[in-house]
């Protein structure tokens, strides 16, 4: 290297280097009879080092970080896997729901139906028989006022003639008040 | 000596190894930089070593080095610039632990060696021109070219674009050599004030008490600043790793 006839001269000139260089206080990085061993050891050290770590660490932390990043797309894939048959669950369950919700309608309403015709058909019943002991009572009322009117009319008779008898003071003849009892009625 | 605030970056042989007049001496430079490697290396192995599914902390603050520096390259570069991640992180990692260690008390900080931080960004510098003729042929110098400029003044252009290309490798370790230099020396200089101050008796004692609390303060300074420069080292390296993939502006 270029730095190699300069260094020739320095260990020429100074033989036992280490001691010499330490007196003479010349000033250390700059001291060139250091360079060649310097190269030497970083070349070394430092190929070994790149070596090492090609071919040894940096596929290790390579891989350990590609198998992490492996490992959470597959944990997320799982992830929306696993939210997608949520989702489809929870829309079998509101399907369920549904129908569950319209048949009790259906139900609710055949019930109701019924329960309107048996109602409607009772107060049918109840009516008729009502309306047949209205007629009955009402038959029954004309066949006593019917008595009545016939009662008032000898009531009337009975009636007149006593008064006539007070009035008059003799006897009347119960034709004749029957027959004027019954001209006023008509 | 202990008081000298270059002394921190002395380098000395541990190990002495010379070949063919060169001095590949084994040092404290090199030492750190093997604690370097090794800290950083481990704690990416260990930390991940359970593959978690659901990282423990530590693992998840290897992911997230991972990570910031993933986006940080896909931002600047695209997604061709991927080929270039284990380049940008180990850079990443390098220079953040590198300058973390040397924030340690008694540790020697690599990066505040020009000639540490020269060579990482020659080696981006040089990765970027390799890959990008490599790729893309003669059209990579479209990188110089910028399109829709007008004639008279396409010379010009062109001067200044190569002069900031070429300047790229210099600012880059410039940049963090001088930072981790800087820092560490205000440290130790404040640091000193504290000992030599309080040598001055009672009174002395008193005023030591100002430079204790800003070597406090910049150490909390210098821990950001470790980790900012690795950052900046690490987007610029994406910024122009990005011109080798896409060379027309």
């Amino acid at each position: 290297m270029f730095v190699a006839p300069a260094f020739a001269q320095e260990s020429e000139t100074h033989s036992e280097t280490g001691v010499a260089h330490e007196a003479g206080g010349a000033f250390p990085p700059f001291d060139s009879s250091t360079y060649p061993s310097q190269i030497l050891w970083l070349a070394i050290t430092f190929g070994l080092f790149y070596l090492f770590l090609q071919k040894v660490v940096l596929p290790r932390i390579g891989g350990i970080l590609e198998v992490r990043s492996d490992r959470i797309a597959q944990d997320l894939d799982q992830a929306a896997r696993m939210k997608e048959e949520a989702d489809a669950a929870v829309a079998a369950y509101e399907q369920e729901l549904a129908t569950a919700k319209a048949k009790a309608n259906a139900i609710g309403q055949e019930a109701r139906d019924n329960a309107k015709a048996d109602a409607e058909v009772e107060r049918k019943r109840v009516e008729s028989s009502l309306d047949k002991k209205l007629a009955e009572a009402e038959a029954r009322i004309a066949l006593i006022k019917d008595a009545a009117m016939s009662d008032v009319g000898t009531i009337a008779e009975d009636t007149v003639g006593a008064i006539v008898q007070e009035l008059v003071g003799a006897k009347v003849d119960k034709s004749a008040v029957s027959a004027a009892v019954k001209a006023a009625r008509s | 000596m202990a008081d000298d605030p270059i002394h921190q970056f002395q380098i000395s042989k541990w190990i002495p190894i010379e070949v063919g007049g060169l001095d590949f001496s084994f040092t404290n430079s090199s030492a750190f930089m093997v604690a370097t490697v090794a800290t950083a290396g481990a704690f990416l192995y260990l930390t991940t070593s359970s593959r978690g599914l659901i990282p423990s902390r530590l693992q998840s603050v290897s992911e997230m080095s991972y990570e910031f520096v993933a986006s940080m390259l896909r931002d600047a570069a695209g997604t061709k610039g991927m080929r270039f991640f284990p380049l940008v992180f180990s850079l990443f990692m390098f220079v953040l632990v590198a300058n973390m260690l040397g924030m340690i008390p008694y540790f020697f900080t690599v990066t505040s060696h020009i000639i540490v931080t020269f060579a990482l960004a020659m080696l981006v510098i040089g990765t970027v021109v390799v890959y990008g003729f490599w790729k893309h042929g003669l059209k990579f110098l479209h990188l110089f070219v910028p399109s829709g400029v007008p004639k008279a003044v396409l010379p010009m252009v062109v001067l200044i674009e190569l002069i900031s290309f070429l300047s790229r490798p210099v600012s880059l370790s410039v940049r963090l050599f001088a930072n981790m230099l800087a820092g560490h020396i205000t440290l130790k200089v404040f640091a000193g004030f504290i000992t030599s101050l309080s040598a001055l008796g009672a009174l002395g004692i008193g005023g030591a008490i100002l430079p204790l609390f800003m070597t406090v303060a910049l150490t909390g300074l210098e821990f950001l600043v470790s980790f900012l420069q690795a950052y900046v080292f690490a987007v610029l390296t994406c910024m122009y790793l990005n011109d080798a993939v896409h060379p027309s502006h």
